[in-house]
């Protein structure tokens, strides 16, 4: 009985993104499909920094990679596009497994900077080698597909990564990522061994950044270019992260859809205009949510769930 | 009592430490300064490239201890620092537009991103202050892309140009072609970490502000006002921002809102590499730092200009593996 609550909230959401293809135009259905698009990458994010406390700035780096990874495969093997979404996943668990063991020494700040720094570098990677990563025109995959394909694919696998991020954070490994975050030398004592819990949840999320790159990718006519996983892509997945807050479907859905629909809605302000709106809404709203709204969306239903309670 | 005596010794001792590296990292200053004067007797070009390096490495300097600032006073790293450097950089350029000369411009920035910094501090840094770094960052993080599209929707995202400070002639030592615009930019670099380093070492205000960096309870029960000389430490870290802006100007020839994007990258190279906690660490690495790149992608063909980036990142992430005190720092003790 005690889940009846979230079960019903679930089904609400799965039956509104089932029926939404049916009503949408399809621009719309694409803006929604960009919202599951990073529905996975916030999920991945928020397994990273909520549940464990470990900072990363730079998880459009590991999109980038998982979205090369499709691009590539496509275009040299003509691979199933979703075994590429799998092969992306496989990869980016094992680059933040690797990235992840410098973090086993850095904390805070330092694992900002380290994490900030990759982002800023891999963009560069494909410049240096053109040949084999495109270059600046970037590469593209061998065919492309419809915005239904995306849409589809996306909420099935932000469901799928929804209930294994589920599964991961309910039991044992939730609890020792928490501990991870509440105090270091307590979850050592408690007998949570540092080193695998910290790699293993960089990991994971890690991971959900690479299936969201590929999905990324295919959702730009399968091209995968340096210029669209700059920096700010990174900065933009944090804060929808931080919008978010922490451990609830709504909030990770509102953060996504902050991000994913943002550079649409913005482009329509009417003073700021259409190239910048976004930026400056972006930061705006990250300041001032940071500042009101000191545990995301998902603290303020939590606050509200607890005005109603009393 | 007996802790508190105890991290008061430990605290000169770490003073000590300071002033004073340890054996291998002054074998490390030295050899590489030795390496550096034999290179440039041999060879023009590796003179050439070691005057650009330092030139460059003047900028990285200026910022990573605009960081280092901050770092010290708050233990956060402000990822806005150089988007405010550009944004700095940019009111530098309005001003010359509304006709004033560049230095009279120059110096009217300083001030403006003094207020900038501080004002910035006292509305949206301390009250997430006290909350996580976690949170901390983010708020950074939220203003470097604020400023970078309030700069883009003010000014628009083309080149600017702007005069350049120190004309275009060049010196000629023993045939290398040193342009002046190098040495400006080292000379006012060097000109503005001296000014700090006197304010912090000779006034109150600079000993206030080392206070509530150090140990900001004891600061506060003898009178000094923590909060603010955290926010003016903010302003200055700030006023150094601009001097980094506004010497990477002319050295790229034109400004861009990304003016200040790998500059920024460079500087946490720098910072990490002298040790967060340590400004003549910062000047030290920032040179460091920018020698090493110019002479890296001079002679290293596998390492091209596109992996100026990725080599910092690895500098950044080698010295956090093996060092993460940096070549100045000190180790950090936690307390559990």
């Amino acid at each position: 009985m005690r889940h009846l609550p979230a079960l019903a909230s679930l089904l609400v959401v799965a039956g509104v993104l089932v029926a939404l293809p049916f009503i949408l135009s399809d621009y719309h259905v694409s803006l929604v499909a960009q919202v599951g698009i990073f529905f996975i990458a916030v999920l991945g994010l928020n397994i990273l920094t909520g549940y464990t406390g470990q900072i990363s700035i730079g998880h459009g780096a590991f999109m980038a990679i998982g979205g090369y990874t499709t691009a590539v495969l496509s275009r040299d093997h003509h691979t199933n596009l979703v075994v590429t979404m799998l092969v992306a996943f496989a990869i980016c668990f094992v680059v933040g497994l690797i990235v992840g063991l410098p973090a086993l020494r850095l904390s805070g700040v330092y694992l900002a900077l380290v994490t900030f720094a990759l982002a800023v570098s891999i963009p560069q990677i494909p410049l240096q080698y053109s040949t084999f990563l495109g270059g600046s025109g970037g590469v593209q995959t061998s065919k492309t597909v419809s915005n239904l394909w995306i849409y589809a694919a996306a909420w099935t696998a932000s469901a799928i990564l929804f209930v294994l991020a589920w599964l991961i954070l309910r039991g044992r490994t939730g609890r020792a990522f928490r501990a991870v975050r509440d105090s270091e030398i307590a979850a050592v004592a408690s007998g949570v061994e540092l080193p695998v819990y910290k790699t293993l949840a960089f990991g994971i999320s890690a991971a959900y950044a690479g299936v969201a790159g590929s999905l990324f990718v295919l959702a730009t006519n399968g091209f995968a270019q340096p210029s669209e996983f700059d920096v700010f892509l990174s900065l933009e997945l944090l804060i929808g992260a931080a919008i978010a807050g922490l451990g609830s479907l709504w909030g990770i859905l509102v953060g996504a859809a902050f991000v994913g629909l943002l550079p649409q809605v913005s482009s329509s302000v009417p003073v700021i205009g259409v190239e910048h709106g976004r930026d400056v809404v972006f930061g705006a709203a990250v300041v001032l949510v940071m500042l009101l709204l000191p545990d995301g969306f998902a603290g303020l239903l939590a606050r509200l769930r607890a005005l109603r309670n009393a | 009592m007996a802790s508190a005596q105890g991290s008061a010794v430990a605290g000169f001792r770490a003073r000590g430490a300071e002033l004073a590296p340890a054996g291998a990292v002054a074998v490390f200053l030295v050899g590489g300064a030795i390496f550096l004067l034999v290179g440039c007797l041999q060879s023009t070009t590796f003179a050439r490239l070691t005057v650009e390096g330092l030139a460059s490495g003047a900028v990285f300097s200026s910022l990573a201890l605009a960081l280092v600032l901050v770092y010290r006073a708050s233990h956060i790293v402000n990822f806005a620092q150089g988007e405010l450097a550009m944004l700095t950089t940019y009111v530098a350029y309005q001003l010359i537009q509304w006709g004033l000369s560049y230095w009279e411009a120059f110096f009217a920035t300083l001030a403006i991103a003094f207020v900038l910094g501080t004002v910035l501090q006292v509305a949206l840094i301390r009250p997430v202050l006290h909350r996580s770094v976690i949170a901390t960052v983010i708020v950074t993080v939220g203003l470097f892309i604020l400023i970078d599209g309030v700069v883009n929707w003010i000014w628009g995202g083309d080149f600017k140009f702007m005069p350049s400070p120190f004309g275009t002639a060049s010196f000629d030592v023993g045939g290398v072609v040193i342009p002046h615009l190098y040495v400006g930019m080292v000379a006012v670099v060097l000109a503005c970490v001296a000014l700090v380093w006197a304010l912090f070492r000779f006034t109150k205000l600079g000993l206030g502000m080392r206070a509530a960096a150090l140990r900001p309870a004891a600061a506060a029960l003898v009178g000094v006002r923590v909060d603010r000389m955290l926010a003016v430490g903010w302003g200055l870290a700030a006023v150094l921002g601009a001097v980094a802006g506004l010497m990477a100007e002319p050295s790229q020839l034109f400004l861009s809102p990304t003016l200040m994007q790998s500059i920024l990258v460079y500087a946490f190279a720098a910072a990490v590499l002298g040790g967060l906690e340590s400004p003549a660490g910062a000047v030290v690495g920032g040179l460091t730092i920018g020698v090493s790149l110019s002479l890296v992608v001079g002679y290293v063909p596998a390492i091209s200009s596109e992996l100026q980036l990725p080599f910092a990142f690895a500098v950044l992430l080698i010295v956090l593996l093996i060092k993460p005190s940096g070549l100045f720092g000190r180790r950090e003790v936690r307390r559990v």
